[in-house]
Protein backbone atom coordinates (compact mmCIF):
# COMPACT_ATOMS: atom_id res chain seq x y z
CA UNK A 1 0.00 0.00 0.00
CA UNK A 2 3.11 2.34 0.83
CA UNK A 3 4.61 3.01 -2.59
CA UNK A 4 6.97 5.21 -0.82
CA UNK A 5 10.14 4.85 -2.22
CA UNK A 6 13.25 4.08 0.26
CA UNK A 7 16.03 3.58 -1.58
CA UNK A 8 16.93 7.15 -1.54
CA UNK A 9 16.73 8.64 1.79
CA UNK A 10 18.15 12.09 0.65
CA UNK A 11 14.48 12.26 -1.05
CA UNK A 12 11.79 11.48 2.03
CA UNK A 13 10.90 13.65 4.64
CA UNK A 14 10.26 13.04 8.24
CA UNK A 15 7.23 15.45 9.77
CA UNK A 16 9.90 16.88 13.00
CA UNK A 17 6.41 17.00 14.91
CA UNK A 18 4.41 13.98 14.17
CA UNK A 19 6.98 11.26 12.40
CA UNK A 20 5.10 10.81 9.11
CA UNK A 21 7.20 9.91 6.25
CA UNK A 22 6.97 11.60 2.78
CA UNK A 23 8.82 12.00 -0.33
CA UNK A 24 9.57 15.28 -0.95
CA UNK A 25 8.33 17.80 -2.86
CA UNK A 26 8.93 20.84 -3.57
CA UNK A 27 5.33 23.35 -3.70
CA UNK A 28 5.59 26.25 -5.81
CA UNK A 29 7.17 29.27 -4.69
CA UNK A 30 4.14 31.07 -1.99
CA UNK A 31 2.53 27.90 -1.40
CA UNK A 32 3.51 25.48 1.45
CA UNK A 33 3.78 21.72 2.27
CA UNK A 34 2.02 20.88 5.16
CA UNK A 35 1.95 17.34 7.36
CA UNK A 36 -1.69 16.06 6.60
CA UNK A 37 -1.88 14.29 9.77
CA UNK A 38 -0.20 17.06 12.63
CA UNK A 39 -0.63 20.07 9.75
CA UNK A 40 3.15 21.24 10.94
CA UNK A 41 4.45 23.52 7.80
CA UNK A 42 7.24 21.35 6.08
CA UNK A 43 8.11 23.23 3.20
CA UNK A 44 7.37 27.07 2.29
CA UNK A 45 9.64 28.68 0.03
CA UNK A 46 9.14 32.41 -1.27
CA UNK A 47 10.72 33.78 -4.20
CA UNK A 48 13.75 36.22 -2.96
CA UNK A 49 12.94 35.35 0.75
CA UNK A 50 16.70 35.03 1.39
CA UNK A 51 17.05 38.81 0.19
CA UNK A 52 13.99 39.57 2.04
CA UNK A 53 14.97 38.16 5.47
CA UNK A 54 18.01 39.21 5.28
CA UNK A 55 16.84 43.18 4.99
CA UNK A 56 14.34 42.37 7.27
CA UNK A 57 17.02 40.79 10.25
CA UNK A 58 19.10 44.19 9.47
CA UNK A 59 16.63 46.59 10.37
CA UNK A 60 15.89 44.66 12.95
CA UNK A 61 19.55 44.30 14.35
CA UNK A 62 19.20 48.62 13.91
CA UNK A 63 16.07 49.03 15.94
CA UNK A 64 17.21 46.38 19.48
CA UNK A 65 20.20 48.72 19.27
CA UNK A 66 17.99 51.87 19.18
CA UNK A 67 15.35 50.50 21.88
CA UNK A 68 18.00 50.08 23.83
CA UNK A 69 19.69 53.55 23.68
CA UNK A 70 16.54 55.78 23.75
CA UNK A 71 13.81 55.45 26.77
CA UNK A 72 10.62 53.64 25.65
CA UNK A 73 8.74 55.37 28.62
CA UNK A 74 8.51 58.37 30.12
CA UNK A 75 6.73 59.25 33.24
CA UNK A 76 5.29 62.42 34.34
CA UNK A 77 3.64 63.11 38.42
CA UNK A 78 3.71 66.09 40.14
CA UNK A 79 5.85 68.00 38.52
CA UNK A 80 8.90 65.19 38.34
CA UNK A 81 9.13 63.03 35.25
CA UNK A 82 11.56 59.89 34.95
CA UNK A 83 12.22 57.84 31.66
CA UNK A 84 13.68 54.80 31.18
CA UNK A 85 15.35 52.79 28.72
CA UNK A 86 15.51 49.11 28.33
CA UNK A 87 18.61 48.51 30.52
CA UNK A 88 16.91 50.28 33.19
CA UNK A 89 14.57 48.53 33.17
CA UNK A 90 16.89 45.36 33.10
CA UNK A 91 18.60 46.90 36.10
CA UNK A 92 15.46 47.32 37.85
CA UNK A 93 15.96 43.93 39.39
CA UNK A 94 20.12 44.77 40.16
CA UNK A 95 21.07 44.47 43.81
CA UNK A 96 20.37 41.20 46.23
CA UNK A 97 18.77 38.57 45.19
CA UNK A 98 16.86 39.92 42.15
CA UNK A 99 20.26 40.30 40.20
CA UNK A 100 20.23 36.81 38.87
CA UNK A 101 16.84 38.06 37.23
CA UNK A 102 18.17 40.85 35.82
CA UNK A 103 20.44 39.63 33.87
CA UNK A 104 18.11 37.20 32.55
CA UNK A 105 15.46 39.80 31.09
CA UNK A 106 18.50 41.64 29.59
CA UNK A 107 19.73 38.70 27.79
CA UNK A 108 16.06 37.33 27.18
CA UNK A 109 14.49 41.37 25.30
CA UNK A 110 18.35 42.47 24.55
CA UNK A 111 20.88 39.98 23.68
CA UNK A 112 19.57 36.90 22.61
CA UNK A 113 17.50 38.47 19.98
CA UNK A 114 20.58 40.46 18.91
CA UNK A 115 22.52 36.84 18.30
CA UNK A 116 20.14 34.97 16.84
CA UNK A 117 19.33 37.96 14.06
CA UNK A 118 23.44 38.02 13.78
CA UNK A 119 23.42 34.11 13.19
CA UNK A 120 20.71 34.33 10.52
CA UNK A 121 22.84 36.99 9.21
CA UNK A 122 25.76 35.16 9.08
CA UNK A 123 23.99 31.95 7.77
CA UNK A 124 21.92 33.99 4.87
CA UNK A 125 24.13 36.17 3.41
CA UNK A 126 26.70 33.99 1.51
CA UNK A 127 23.79 31.85 0.25
CA UNK A 128 21.85 34.25 -0.60
CA UNK A 129 24.51 35.65 -3.26
CA UNK A 130 25.75 32.35 -4.01
CA UNK A 131 29.11 32.26 -2.32
CA UNK A 132 30.35 29.15 -0.37
CA UNK A 133 28.64 28.49 3.22
CA UNK A 134 29.99 30.63 5.84
CA UNK A 135 32.31 28.41 8.24
CA UNK A 136 30.47 26.59 10.86
CA UNK A 137 27.07 27.43 9.14
CA UNK A 138 25.35 24.99 10.19
CA UNK A 139 26.09 25.61 13.74
CA UNK A 140 25.38 28.61 13.79
CA UNK A 141 21.37 28.11 12.11
CA UNK A 142 21.21 25.11 14.25
CA UNK A 143 21.84 27.80 17.29
CA UNK A 144 19.49 30.46 15.99
CA UNK A 145 16.89 28.23 15.63
CA UNK A 146 17.65 27.26 19.75
CA UNK A 147 17.33 31.00 20.82
CA UNK A 148 14.01 31.58 19.06
CA UNK A 149 11.58 30.26 22.21
CA UNK A 150 14.19 32.33 24.08
CA UNK A 151 14.39 35.93 21.94
CA UNK A 152 11.36 37.57 23.49
CA UNK A 153 11.82 41.25 22.29
CA UNK A 154 8.43 41.12 21.32
CA UNK A 155 7.17 39.91 24.76
CA UNK A 156 8.50 43.14 26.09
CA UNK A 157 6.62 45.44 23.71
CA UNK A 158 3.60 44.12 24.73
CA UNK A 159 4.65 44.34 28.44
CA UNK A 160 5.43 48.03 27.85
CA UNK A 161 1.48 48.62 26.60
CA UNK A 162 0.25 46.62 30.01
CA UNK A 163 2.57 48.55 32.28
CA UNK A 164 0.76 51.84 30.76
CA UNK A 165 -2.42 50.68 31.82
CA UNK A 166 -1.45 49.54 35.07
CA UNK A 167 -0.26 52.94 36.00
CA UNK A 168 -2.82 55.09 34.26
CA UNK A 169 -4.22 56.45 37.43
CA UNK A 170 -1.15 56.74 39.08
CA UNK A 171 0.61 59.07 36.41
CA UNK A 172 1.22 60.46 33.21
CA UNK A 173 2.86 58.18 30.65
CA UNK A 174 4.49 58.97 27.74
CA UNK A 175 5.81 56.74 24.62
CA UNK A 176 9.52 57.41 24.37
CA UNK A 177 10.87 56.54 20.61
CA UNK A 178 12.33 52.98 22.22
CA UNK A 179 8.65 52.02 22.61
CA UNK A 180 7.61 52.68 18.49
CA UNK A 181 10.96 51.15 17.65
CA UNK A 182 9.81 48.18 19.77
CA UNK A 183 6.54 48.13 17.85
CA UNK A 184 8.75 48.31 14.80
CA UNK A 185 10.35 45.21 15.94
CA UNK A 186 7.29 42.90 16.96
CA UNK A 187 5.85 43.27 13.24
CA UNK A 188 9.82 42.44 11.65
CA UNK A 189 10.48 39.52 13.54
CA UNK A 190 6.77 37.91 12.97
CA UNK A 191 7.42 38.84 9.03
CA UNK A 192 10.79 37.67 8.86
CA UNK A 193 9.56 34.10 10.79
CA UNK A 194 6.99 33.63 8.35
CA UNK A 195 9.19 33.90 5.47
CA UNK A 196 12.34 32.13 6.56
CA UNK A 197 11.60 28.46 5.16
CA UNK A 198 13.85 26.32 7.48
CA UNK A 199 13.99 23.26 5.02
CA UNK A 200 15.34 25.48 2.34
CA UNK A 201 18.13 26.76 4.07
CA UNK A 202 19.28 23.47 5.25
CA UNK A 203 18.93 22.22 1.87
CA UNK A 204 21.05 24.57 0.68
CA UNK A 205 23.84 24.54 3.24
CA UNK A 206 23.49 20.03 2.57
CA UNK A 207 24.08 20.82 -1.84
CA UNK A 208 26.72 24.07 -1.20
CA UNK A 209 29.52 22.49 0.82
CA UNK A 210 32.44 24.41 1.57
CA UNK A 211 35.41 23.66 -1.56
CA UNK B 1 -1.57 24.81 0.60
CA UNK B 2 -0.79 21.73 -0.43
CA UNK B 3 -0.76 18.59 1.62
CA UNK B 4 2.25 16.60 1.46
CA UNK B 5 0.21 13.72 -0.50
CA UNK B 6 2.71 12.91 -2.77
CA UNK B 7 3.24 8.42 -2.54
CA UNK B 8 0.07 7.53 -3.59
CA UNK B 9 -1.17 6.76 -0.26
CA UNK B 10 -4.67 7.28 1.28
CA UNK B 11 -4.32 5.56 4.72
CA UNK B 12 -2.92 6.59 7.87
CA UNK B 13 0.99 8.09 7.02
CA UNK B 14 3.95 5.61 7.27
CA UNK B 15 6.44 7.20 9.95
CA UNK B 16 9.98 6.92 9.71
CA UNK B 17 10.37 4.46 12.62
CA UNK B 18 8.28 2.42 10.81
CA UNK B 19 9.92 2.33 8.26
CA UNK B 20 13.12 1.47 9.59
CA UNK B 21 14.48 5.20 9.31
CA UNK B 22 14.70 7.96 12.03
CA UNK B 23 13.70 11.52 10.70
CA UNK B 24 16.08 14.69 12.35
CA UNK B 25 13.73 16.89 14.08
CA UNK B 26 15.82 19.72 13.51
CA UNK B 27 15.93 19.83 9.24
CA UNK B 28 13.52 16.58 8.58
CA UNK B 29 16.00 14.78 6.71
CA UNK B 30 15.65 10.97 7.27
CA UNK B 31 18.54 8.15 8.06
CA UNK B 32 18.69 4.45 8.71
CA UNK B 33 17.89 3.52 12.18
CA UNK B 34 20.96 3.71 14.55
CA UNK B 35 22.52 6.77 12.56
CA UNK B 36 23.81 9.06 15.60
CA UNK B 37 24.10 12.55 14.37
CA UNK B 38 22.21 14.47 11.07
CA UNK B 39 24.77 14.46 8.20
CA UNK B 40 22.91 17.70 6.94
CA UNK B 41 22.40 20.06 10.28
CA UNK B 42 24.58 18.06 12.94
CA UNK B 43 21.61 17.75 15.09
CA UNK B 44 21.77 14.59 17.50
CA UNK B 45 19.45 11.35 16.44
CA UNK B 46 17.10 9.83 18.22
CA UNK B 47 13.96 7.97 17.20
CA UNK B 48 11.60 8.22 20.15
CA UNK B 49 13.29 9.84 23.26
CA UNK B 50 12.92 7.38 26.03
CA UNK B 51 14.20 9.82 28.47
CA UNK B 52 12.08 12.78 27.22
CA UNK B 53 9.04 12.05 29.38
CA UNK B 54 11.77 12.07 32.53
CA UNK B 55 13.08 15.37 31.94
CA UNK B 56 9.46 16.88 31.20
CA UNK B 57 8.30 15.73 34.76
CA UNK B 58 11.43 16.47 36.60
CA UNK B 59 10.63 20.32 35.13
CA UNK B 60 7.40 20.50 35.56
CA UNK B 61 7.97 19.78 39.40
CA UNK B 62 10.24 22.58 39.45
CA UNK B 63 7.81 24.46 37.51
CA UNK B 64 5.08 24.05 40.02
CA UNK B 65 7.06 24.79 43.08
CA UNK B 66 8.49 27.96 41.89
CA UNK B 67 4.67 28.65 41.21
CA UNK B 68 3.94 28.25 44.93
CA UNK B 69 6.10 31.31 46.34
CA UNK B 70 5.21 33.25 43.23
CA UNK B 71 1.57 33.04 44.75
CA UNK B 72 2.61 34.03 48.35
CA UNK B 73 5.39 36.36 47.99
CA UNK B 74 4.37 39.82 46.50
CA UNK B 75 5.28 41.08 43.05
CA UNK B 76 5.32 44.63 43.65
CA UNK B 77 6.05 47.17 46.49
CA UNK B 78 4.60 50.04 45.72
CA UNK B 79 5.00 53.23 47.77
CA UNK B 80 2.97 56.72 47.31
CA UNK B 81 3.27 59.63 49.35
CA UNK B 82 0.44 58.74 51.69
CA UNK B 83 1.01 54.51 51.67
CA UNK B 84 3.23 51.56 50.84
CA UNK B 85 1.71 48.38 50.16
CA UNK B 86 3.07 44.95 49.10
CA UNK B 87 0.83 43.12 46.50
CA UNK B 88 0.53 39.39 45.54
CA UNK B 89 -0.96 38.45 42.03
CA UNK B 90 -4.18 37.58 43.56
CA UNK B 91 -4.20 40.63 45.67
CA UNK B 92 -3.48 42.93 42.83
CA UNK B 93 -6.23 41.69 41.36
CA UNK B 94 -8.65 41.88 43.57
CA UNK B 95 -7.50 45.63 44.23
CA UNK B 96 -8.10 45.96 40.69
CA UNK B 97 -11.91 44.68 41.26
CA UNK B 98 -12.42 47.31 44.11
CA UNK B 99 -11.16 49.93 42.32
CA UNK B 100 -13.60 50.04 39.51
CA UNK B 101 -11.59 47.81 36.71
CA UNK B 102 -13.08 44.56 36.83
CA UNK B 103 -11.87 43.85 33.00
CA UNK B 104 -8.16 44.84 33.93
CA UNK B 105 -8.75 42.47 36.96
CA UNK B 106 -10.03 39.54 34.88
CA UNK B 107 -7.22 39.67 32.33
CA UNK B 108 -4.74 39.92 34.79
CA UNK B 109 -6.31 37.09 36.58
CA UNK B 110 -6.51 34.84 33.03
CA UNK B 111 -2.83 35.85 32.48
CA UNK B 112 -1.22 35.15 35.84
CA UNK B 113 -3.28 32.26 37.03
CA UNK B 114 -5.30 30.88 35.00
CA UNK B 115 -2.90 30.54 31.89
CA UNK B 116 -0.23 28.88 33.92
CA UNK B 117 -2.57 26.63 35.74
CA UNK B 118 -3.66 25.25 32.24
CA UNK B 119 -0.11 24.76 30.96
CA UNK B 120 0.74 22.49 34.40
CA UNK B 121 -2.49 20.08 33.66
CA UNK B 122 -1.83 20.32 29.57
CA UNK B 123 1.74 18.94 30.05
CA UNK B 124 0.59 16.48 32.92
CA UNK B 125 -2.32 15.45 30.50
CA UNK B 126 0.35 14.98 27.06
CA UNK B 127 2.87 13.13 29.44
CA UNK B 128 -0.26 10.94 31.13
CA UNK B 129 -1.50 10.19 27.61
CA UNK B 130 1.96 9.06 26.08
CA UNK B 131 2.96 6.48 29.49
CA UNK B 132 -1.24 5.55 29.78
CA UNK B 133 -3.02 6.31 26.22
CA UNK B 134 -5.48 8.84 26.24
CA UNK B 135 -9.34 8.94 24.96
CA UNK B 136 -8.91 12.40 23.60
CA UNK B 137 -7.82 12.03 19.69
CA UNK B 138 -4.19 12.39 18.58
CA UNK B 139 -4.67 15.39 16.40
CA UNK B 140 -6.60 16.80 19.25
CA UNK B 141 -3.75 16.38 21.36
CA UNK B 142 -0.94 17.81 19.50
CA UNK B 143 -3.15 20.95 19.22
CA UNK B 144 -2.59 21.04 22.75
CA UNK B 145 1.23 20.77 22.43
CA UNK B 146 1.25 23.71 20.30
CA UNK B 147 -0.72 25.88 22.09
CA UNK B 148 1.45 24.93 24.99
CA UNK B 149 4.52 25.69 23.12
CA UNK B 150 3.17 28.75 21.67
CA UNK B 151 1.19 30.52 24.51
CA UNK B 152 4.34 29.20 27.11
CA UNK B 153 6.79 31.97 26.56
CA UNK B 154 3.97 34.62 26.94
CA UNK B 155 3.79 34.66 30.25
CA UNK B 156 6.95 36.50 30.53
CA UNK B 157 5.32 39.31 30.20
CA UNK B 158 4.55 39.16 33.95
CA UNK B 159 8.16 39.36 34.70
CA UNK B 160 8.83 42.46 32.27
CA UNK B 161 5.60 43.96 33.71
CA UNK B 162 7.58 44.09 36.70
CA UNK B 163 10.88 45.15 35.84
CA UNK B 164 8.76 48.11 33.78
CA UNK B 165 7.36 49.48 36.25
CA UNK B 166 10.78 49.36 38.74
CA UNK B 167 12.79 51.07 36.33
CA UNK B 168 10.35 53.49 35.25
CA UNK B 169 8.43 54.79 38.63
CA UNK B 170 11.33 55.95 40.88
CA UNK B 171 10.18 59.18 41.76
CA UNK B 172 11.64 59.98 45.32
CA UNK B 173 9.21 60.86 47.71
CA UNK B 174 6.27 60.88 45.17
CA UNK B 175 6.21 57.61 44.13
CA UNK B 176 7.86 54.38 43.85
CA UNK B 177 7.65 51.03 42.79
CA UNK B 178 10.12 48.36 43.24
CA UNK B 179 10.14 44.23 42.77
CA UNK B 180 9.29 41.79 45.77
CA UNK B 181 10.70 38.21 45.65
CA UNK B 182 7.46 36.75 43.93
CA UNK B 183 9.34 37.89 40.29
CA UNK B 184 12.05 35.97 40.82
CA UNK B 185 9.98 32.67 41.52
CA UNK B 186 7.24 33.72 38.48
CA UNK B 187 10.12 33.67 36.40
CA UNK B 188 11.46 30.67 36.99
CA UNK B 189 8.30 28.89 36.80
CA UNK B 190 7.76 30.16 32.83
CA UNK B 191 11.29 29.11 32.30
CA UNK B 192 10.96 25.79 33.79
CA UNK B 193 7.37 25.18 32.21
CA UNK B 194 8.97 26.31 29.06
CA UNK B 195 12.14 23.34 29.47
CA UNK B 196 9.27 20.91 30.67
CA UNK B 197 7.19 21.60 27.24
CA UNK B 198 10.30 21.39 24.90
CA UNK B 199 11.53 18.52 26.77
CA UNK B 200 8.18 16.55 25.61
CA UNK B 201 8.67 14.64 22.32
CA UNK B 202 5.76 15.36 20.32
CA UNK B 203 6.25 11.94 18.05
CA UNK B 204 4.97 9.46 21.02
CA UNK B 205 1.67 11.49 20.97
CA UNK B 206 0.63 9.76 17.53
CA UNK B 207 3.12 6.38 18.36
CA UNK B 208 0.19 4.55 19.89
CA UNK B 209 -2.96 4.84 16.85
CA UNK B 210 -1.16 3.41 13.83
CA UNK B 211 -1.67 0.31 14.07
CA UNK B 212 -5.31 -0.50 14.96
CA UNK B 213 -7.42 2.71 13.84
CA UNK B 214 -6.89 3.18 10.23
CA UNK B 215 -6.42 -0.10 8.44
CA UNK B 216 -3.65 -2.60 7.62
CA UNK B 217 -0.78 -0.62 7.23
CA UNK B 218 2.09 -1.27 4.96
ZN1 LIG C 1 3.32 15.78 11.15
ZN1 LIG D 1 19.09 17.34 10.62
Amino acid sequence: MHTLDTSDLSKLIACPSCDALYSEVRPGHGRRAVCERCHTVLISPRRNAGLQVIALSTAAVILVIGATIFPFLQINVAGMSNSATVLDAAMAFAGGPLLALSLAVTALIVLLPLIRLLLILYVLTPIVFDRPPARRAKRAFRMAEQLKPWSMAEIFALGCAVSLIKVADLARIEFGPAFWMFLGLVVIIVVQDAFICRWSVWKSLEERRRP
Amino acid sequence: MVGMEVAGRTSAPLTARQAGLVGCQRCARVWPMGTVRCGRCGSRLVSRDRNSLQRVWAWWIAGVICYIPANLYPMLRTRTLFQSQEDTIIAGAIELFTHGAPFVAIIVLIASVAIPLAKFAAIAVLALGVRQGSRIPAGRRHIVYEIVEYIGRWSMIDVFVVAILSSLVQLNVVASINPGPASLAFALSVIFTMLSAQSFDSRMIWDHIEPDQKGPAA
